[in-house]
């Protein structure tokens, strides 16, 4: 049985179609109820949905054998797993936004807001910046607003909402998709399986391009 | 005599591979628990956490439990033509979780070859590293890597050295977007960027894998390769051979580890339970001329393994009170425990001890 973590939501449905036209249907998972997980036996296939920041964990814990996550998250939390493939789904960018008006000089010490303390962290280590981090975990855009900090450090999709609060995107840290992952332990087991849906997702990939 | 059946799977596996590793002429290795704190800082890059739990000991010297075996083994070795130190041992470490940020004692056992290592060698800790895993389950998968490969795949394709973090980073995810995206980003030539692509996506059964490998010639170290074709013709002749794959994936710290490096997963268990190879650049940096092998085993993954749950937790519960008569009570004892079954000998049923069958003594009766 191949356990997979799906991420809750508009994204999740998508990849579900993903899977499903690789040949792993489950219909029951389009049932119109609040179960979680959905079994497909003939198949020996089994989906759950969770939050779509908690995939990785199941993953990497092995609770789900593959799942697909955010790179964001990947890149936040570097769990021990497999990246096998880039899905092209959920396509945004890792981004520092501050108010338009605004210049770093570079002179004293750039206050941070965001919820990616460790990518964040990690950047402007690589550019030799010395930073004040601030966490917060919603609403990050009003932070340079309340002079809370000078930048912050988000997902930008459209930038509409940096743009109703007068921000806008300074540098782009890094480009943004939905990952398939896989458990290390678990592709040495059931790696047959998982290469049939990587190969079947990979030429899906290619011809929504 | 010692009964099997009580012993969890991490003391069965203790004993099993005590006797597995001397077999091979390795000879236990006992080893205090302390080391000098300065003794970890020094090193700490070889260590998988640096956060070390430090004390004073009498004198006022600050020591530290020990977070690692390897670097102990190493330190308290003597180099000597032509000999080779051949060790196992089963300690604790103490390291910060992961997962909980907090320390841990992790029960970790393990084996070092350390003097002038030849391919044989190599061959017996593979040979080892396998049946150690067996003993642990029938159903496991030893992978196997040459750092030297990897390295010098890299070398031949870009010398930044940002690259190449990279790369091996996203080598070690099986994540080829990555690297492609980093191959165009540094201006690799589009057939080295389709080697390196075609490197992370062979692995699995061996002879597979070395054709594959000769299809990428002139990019690869001839060496490296015909090490690991006269190795796996070595293991051929195994009756798990199959068990044992190559995947370039697995990757140790460069800084320390060269030539072979493997990892071996137990089906069931979500991370790998045994990782080991050649670590001569560590010994290089501690001074020594020796090579050196080894691997270790965390043995308190094995308690993720399924174990035969029982039902109940003693087979008699035997229930007294200060009316029962002493002699009374300690010959129906004798007779339960003579007769095979366990028992638990309490003042009433409070329900917290499940048993098989009920034995009230009370009052003398």
């Amino acid at each position: 049985m191949l356990n997979v973590a799906l991420p809750k939501g508009r994204l999740g449905e998508k990849v579900y179609a993903m899977f499903e036209a690789a040949g792993y249907e489950c219909p029951s998972i389009k049932e119109n109820n609040r179960k979680l997980i959905f079994e497909n036996e003939e198949k020996q296939v089994r989906y759950f949905w969770v939050k779509p920041s908690d995939v990785a964990i199941y993953v990497e814990r092995g609770a789900a054998d593959i799942g697909v996550a955010g790179k964001d998250i990947l890149l936040e939390y570097s769990p021990d797993v497999y990246e096998l493939l880039d899905l092209n789904l959920g396509k945004c960018r890792m981004a520092v936004a501050a108010p338009t008006h605004f210049h770093d000089d570079g002179q004293k010490t750039l206050k941070v807001a965001t919820k990616f303390t460790n990518i964040a962290a990690n950047y402007y280590a690589g550019l030799g910046r010395e930073i004040d981090i601030i966490k917060l975990n919603g609403s990050i855009e009003i932070a340079p607003i309340l002079k809370l900090s000078d930048v912050i450090v988000d997902i930008v999709e459209t930038g509409t909402t940096l743009k109703e609060n007068n921000l806008e995107v300074k540098s782009t840290i890094v480009p943004i998709s939905a990952r398939l992952i896989a458990n290390k332990s678990s592709f040495k087991f059931k790696g047959e399986a998982i290469e049939k849906i990587v190969d079947s997702m990979k030429i899906q990939v290619k011809n929504n391009d | 005599m010692i009964d099997n059946n009580i012993l969890r799977n991490e003391e069965k596996a203790i004993f099993a591979l005590r006797s597995l590793y001397s077999k091979y002429g390795y000879k236990p290795f006992k080893m205090s628990k302390f080391e000098e704190y300065e003794f970890y800082i020094q090193n700490k890059d070889f260590l998988v956490s640096d956060r070390i739990i430090a004390f004073n000991d009498t004198n006022g010297k600050l020591l530290a439990l020990k977070p690692d075996v390897t670097l102990s083994i190493v330190k308290n070795g003597e180099d000597v033509c032509g000999f080779k130190q051949k060790v196992c041992y089963n300690e604790n470490v103490y390291r910060v979780s992961e997962n909980t940020h907090q320390f841990k004692e992790i029960m970790q056992t393990g084996v070092e070859c350390i003097g002038d290592v030849k391919l044989y060698d190599i061959y017996e800790m593979i040979v080892m590293a396998a049946e150690s895993l067996s003993l642990i389950s029938d159903d496991f998968v030893l992978e196997i890597s040459h750092l030297g490969l990897l390295s010098s795949l890299l070398d031949n394709i870009c010398d930044n050295p940002a690259f190449k973090t990279e790369a091996i980073k996203y080598i070690s995810d099986k994540n080829s977007h990555d690297l492609s995206r980093i191959c165009n980003e540094n201006g690799v030539e589009e057939k080295a960027k389709n080697i390196l692509l075609n490197f992370v996506s062979i692995y699995g059964e061996r002879n597979t894998v070395l054709r594959h490998l000769d299809a990428l010639g002139g990019y690869i170290a001839t060496d490296a390769v015909n090490t690991l074709k006269t190795l796996s013709g070595m293991l051929d002749n195994l009756s798990f051979g199959g068990k044992i794959k190559f995947d370039f994936s697995a990757v140790s710290d460069m800084n320390y580890y060269n030539g072979i490096v493997f990892k071996g997963y137990v089906n069931g268990l979500s991370q790998s339970v045994l990782t080991g190879g050649q670590y001569d650049n560590l010994l290089y940096k501690m001074g020594r001329r020796a090579c050196a092998i080894g691997f270790a085993i965390y043995l308190d993954l094995l308690e993720d393994l399924p174990s035969e749950k029982q039902g109940f937790d003693v087979d008699v519960l035997l229930i007294c009170d200060d009316k029962t008569d002493n002699n009374i009570l300690t010959l129906t004892v004798k007779q339960i425990v003579d007769g095979g079954k366990t028992v638990s000998v309490q003042n009433n049923d409070s329900g917290k001890i499940r048993y098989k069958e009920l034995k009230d003594i009370r009052g003398g009766v």
